[in-house]
């Protein structure tokens, strides 16, 4: 009778073990506790030339703080843009004249969108658009450039 | 000679086949006699203790190697971009979407597995399966399916622990030992592992690599010729399939998960 009361003792044991490792992957080591305490965004588009290295889920910041994520990139046909979906915290209001331009994190890091708040007291809501936008910085365009002003100086 | 070669060949694949069909049924009875672990949960209990609870020791400890290892040479490379900062990213999404689902199923096909196999096959060589036949219970619902059962919740389970410590052992070597800054590493790893792509994934994969270990060991225990040499033979064949079929699994799981082409 003990030797089975034991068993079950540590079976149970095993199972809570388990359990909480799951818990604590899930709170401690991945992105779901933050994504569960922040529940109310709305939703904010901007079109660029060219997004470079831009993809879902990356992150979108005003003057530097960590404000939304990037939702959907995608390619608008009309307007022969490209078009990118965000989500932004309610708690943020962006004005209607923001700028959102495409940077690097690092020298090697990965692409983020960089807004800058307006002057214009009218503020963006659900669904709306950023007009103002500047896209990512390419390599090869930047090199391309710089060649081209070495040969013409000459 | 030729004809003789052609004659082999066909009788191996024919062989395999067979052999392949069987095993197909044998996992289609042991699902069918799943209520008896309903009804009798002291069996699942039982089978859970040996498979699971005993295998928990190998599998904290090669958790705490690998983690400490990979935390090592991550950093050696790292550290020659400036990036040690991403110490923590590289170790745990490396633990959770790779090492942990495999080595806990290596290991567990090696600690758990063969006994299986062994056990059921020792049964089957001393004819005790025969003898539950007679008394009409089914052996594969009273033996079987408890074990395959009770090994298929404890892989994913031991995976989850392996996940755990890996990565504080990692963080253990990274922060106390090479310095890599406390704050940076935490904070990276949690903007960049995603609940659901990287740990549901890597939970998947457990719960998948221990449906084929279990498979494997239980149908080479059930399937061994009754003799001391049968069942050595079948024990050694599980582990080996049993890896092979993992780490084919995981080329597939991983391309289906983790590449977005």
């Amino acid at each position: 009778m003990n030797k089975t009361k034991n068993l079950e003792i540590m079976v149970g044991l095993f199972v809570f073990i388990g359990l909480a490792s799951l818990l604590v992957l899930a709170f401690n080591i991945s992105n779901l506790g933050s994504s569960l305490s922040s529940p109310s965004v709305y939703t904010v588009h901007a079109r660029f030339d060219n997004v470079g290295g831009l993809r879902s889920r990356s992150k979108v910041t005003l003057s530097g703080v960590n404000v939304g994520r990037v939702v959907s990139v995608g390619y608008d046909a009309k307007v022969s843009r490209a078009l990118v979906k965000m989500e932004i915290e309610t708690q943020y209001q962006l004005s209607s004249d923001t700028q959102a331009s495409i940077y690097t994190a690092g020298l090697l890091g990965e692409q983020y969108i960089s807004l800058e708040p307006g002057a214009e007291d009218e503020v963006l809501s659900d669904g709306d658009s950023i007009y103002l936008s500047q896209s990512a910085l390419v390599l090869e365009e930047i090199v391309g450039k710089v060649l081209v002003n070495l040969t013409t100086k000459k | 000679m030729m004809v003789n070669l052609l004659q082999n060949i066909g009788q191996k694949t024919l062989g395999f086949l067979q052999r392949l069909g069987r095993a197909s049924l044998f996992l289609f009875h042991i699902l069918r006699g799943f209520p008896i672990v309903l009804s009798r949960p002291k069996l699942l209990i039982e089978s859970l203790y040996s498979v699971g609870v005993l295998s928990l020791l190998i599998i904290i400890f090669s958790a705490l190697f690998v983690g400490m290892v990979i935390s090592l040479l991550g950093y050696v490379t790292l550290v020659d971009f400036g990036a040690e900062q991403s110490l923590g990213v590289l170790v745990a999404l490396s633990i959770l979407r790779e090492l942990a689902p495999v080595l806990t199923a290596l290991l567990y096909s090696g600690r758990a597995g063969s006994a299986l196999t062994a056990e059921i096959g020792l049964m089957k060589a001393t004819e005790q399966l025969a003898s539950i036949e007679m008394m009409a219970i089914d052996p594969i619902r009273r033996i079987i399916t408890p074990r395959f059962v009770a090994g298929t919740i404890a892989v994913p389970l031991l995976t989850l622990m392996f996940m755990v410590v890996g990565i504080y052992s990692g963080y253990v070597i990274g922060h106390g030992w090479l310095g890599v800054d406390e704050g940076s590493f935490w904070s990276q790893m949690q903007s960049k592992v995603q609940w659901q792509h990287d740990i549901l994934n890597g939970l998947l994969k457990g719960l998948i690599f221990g449906i084929a270990v279990n498979w494997v060991a239980l149908f080479e225990g059930y399937d061994a010729v009754p003799t001391s040499e049968g069942v050595a033979r079948a024990t050694t064949r599980s582990v080996v399939y049993s890896a092979l079929l993992v780490l084919a699994l995981d080329f597939i799981l991983t391309s289906l998960m983790f590449v977005e082409v």
